[in-house]
């Protein structure tokens, strides 16, 4: 018998229906792959081994009366920035130290409304800040895939790289992630897996640990396009908890997989073609246009003037919203306290200990960008710029362009420990140069992997499309996975 | 703009982040590292340009100015570090 943690979830799916698997067989060949993979992968910060048997069990009664949701038996992880009731909910931070929320957020209940399985709570970078998942308070994950002939560690991407490593390693059928400047599209790139940032307002953010509010959204990582529409799916739609949501009909996006590209025009903006950017990523991009010309799109040349401006005015807005959210971790509340000799040393001194480096950086630039005297120079031009960065998108729209080609990263999965950019907060700032005018813009991307780079690691390729067109997306995507195949790692955990 | 050491003691202060000497220090260092960075926007011109409030061109829905929430004290202080009889319990405020 094959591995049962070798199906995509669309297969998984038909043998469960079929009553081929069991829910419970499923869940505990992932339950022992978590087991046998975690010290080194270091992907889960909870497994909830109890609570998926209990659940699995549940979807193979309804699945015995021929009963079941769209997800029924299908395990799958979940980011710690989501709330799960009674289970670790910290975003990999011990500011939120012992924290078991007594709601659930409405992504997730949707999805265990859809008969899903939750295995456990899956690593990040702390507060969803970070492009490597080494500013987890539980330490990085490390990415399934090696460079050819070496065994340095490489990292996952971040935010969400624990959902990434775990996807790719086959330790869940898929799971929940989130994106504020790229957190779901680079990990995915890094990871040869199938990531999508839907447009800002298609999936709920209540219950989902809020970084900056106007910018985050919520995600699957997924090992195909198939897989990534089905939990989309599941997870997208109107809220009444978030005012945000948007109260448009959910299509089925699975149906749009095979449709044809034919009439469709796809824009590759110049802007994008950086100096020094590695020729393997110019060929790929290259190579992708290529494809979807052979499947009947027109590729065109177009102009995002203001490119270069969405990652300074991103380090304004999401620095300036964060300080705002992250004022309620105060030690009175929820998680850490740190005894102080009155209160306002007691709020200092919690925080001091309880977040990171990476997170007090960000509080603090967000801090004095909000700051009297400040707020004009910084943070309404970086609104202003972002309406610019919005325009820039609409007027390609206008002239025609149904969905946007671009690369996803600058480079392959860099090493854990990179000397460079840990020296440098910027250096790795530009690692979202290509995926963060989407969220200032509000716009879907799917991150898509299409190829290997000369040392042997996954590459991946970006579609960007206009608001609430996810189909759009998943059917360019799925042309480029025809062509350019599904890449898995090598097991050496 | 650049910050000087007084300057993030005091972002510091308002942040509520207590700091020591040489993390201000290598705060410093930091922040004029990212806000030198942020200073490429001044060559955007923006004038005329409207600050964006919102990605998404719908109108915020309202719903029934009414009660459907609540009555959940024990859940709401469940998680805190010190509560008692459904009070989060600080250090004394007043003399």
């Amino acid at each position: 018998m094959t591995d049962l943690t070798s199906l995509t979830i669309a297969a998984a799916r038909d043998k469960l229906k079929a009553r081929e698997i069991s829910a419970v067989e499923l869940t505990e060949s992932y339950l022992n792959a978590i087991d046998a993979a975690n010290g080194a992968l270091n992907a889960y910060v909870a497994v909830t081994p109890d609570k998926a048997i209990a659940m699995a069990k549940t979807s193979d009664a309804r699945l015995a009366e021929g009963k079941g949701g769209a997800l029924e038996g299908i395990p799958l992880g979940v980011k710690d920035l989501f709330a799960t009731e009674g289970v670790h909910t910290q975003a990999c931070s011990h500011i939120l130290d012992g924290f078991q929320p007594k709601y659930e957020s409405t992504v997730t209940g949707k999805l265990w409304g859809e008969g899903a399985v939750m295995l456990g709570k899956l690593n990040m970078d702390e507060f969803a800040m970070g492009s490597s998942n080494e500013s987890s308070y539980y330490g990085p994950v490390v990415n399934p895939w090696k460079a050819e002939g070496s065994d340095e560690k490489l990292v996952p991407g971040g935010s969400s790289g624990g959902s990434a490593a775990a996807v790719a390693a086959h330790l869940c059928a898929g799971a929940t992630a989130t994106d504020t400047g790229g957190s779901i599209r680079q990990p995915a790139a890094f990871t040869g897996t199938v990531g999508i940032k839907p447009t800002y307002g298609r999936c709920s953010r209540f219950g989902i640990v809020a970084y900056a509010s106007s910018l985050d959204q919520a995600g699957p990582i997924a090992r195909d396009v198939r897989d990534a529409a089905i939990l989309l799916k599941s997870m997208a739609g109107v809220d009444k908890k978030d005012t945000t949501s948007v109260d448009l009909p959910v299509p089925d996006y699975e149906a749009a997989l095979g449709q044809s590209l034919k009439g469709m025009r796809i824009g590759i903006p110049k802007e994008y073609r950086l100096d020094g950017m590695p020729e393997e990523i110019e060929k790929l991009w290259a190579q992708g246009a290529e494809w979807l010309k052979d499947a009947g799109a027109e590729v065109v040349e177009i102009s995002l003037p203001h490119t270069k401006y969405a990652l300074p005015a991103y380090y304004i807005v999401a620095p300036a919203e964060a300080s705002s959210n992250l004022a309620r971790y105060d030690g009175v509340r929820y998680g850490l306290r740190a005894e102080g000799r009155d209160i306002a040393d007691m709020y200092e001194k919690t925080r001091a200990s309880g977040f990171g480096k990476e997170v007090q950086r960000r509080i603090m630039i967000g801090t004095y960008v909000l700051s009297a005297g400040y707020y004009d120079a910084y943070y309404l031009k970086a609104q202003k710029v972002r309406t610019l960065i919005k325009r820039d998108f609409e007027n390609a729209f206008r002239a025609g362009v149904d969905a946007i080609l671009a690369p996803i990263t600058p480079s392959s999965a860099f090493a854990i420990g990179d000397k460079e950019l840990a020296a440098d907060p910027v250096k790795m700032y530009l690692q979202d140069v290509f995926t963060i005018t989407l969220n200032l813009a509000g716009l879907p991307g799917i991150s898509v992997p299409a190829g290997l780079d000369n040392k042997g690691l996954p590459l991946g390729l970006q579609v960007i499309g206009k608001p609430f067109e996810e189909e759009t997306l998943f059917k360019t995507a799925h042309v480029i996975e025809q062509a350019a195949g599904t890449f898995s790692p090598k097991v050496w955990w | 703009m650049s910050v000087d050491l007084a300057t993030v003691k005091r972002v510091a202060r308002l942040s509520r982040i207590a700091v020591t000497d040489e993390e201000a220090e290598r705060m410093m260092g930091e922040l004029n590292g990212i806000l030198g960075f942020v200073e490429q926007l001044s060559e955007v011109d923006v004038s005329g340009v409207e600050p964006m409030t919102s990605v998404t061109p719908i109108t915020m829905r309202q719903r029934e100015d009414a009660v459907t929430d609540g009555d959940k004290a024990a859940d709401v202080v469940a998680n805190a570090p010190n509560a008692d009889q459904n009070f989060f319990l600080v250090p004394k405020v007043v003399e």
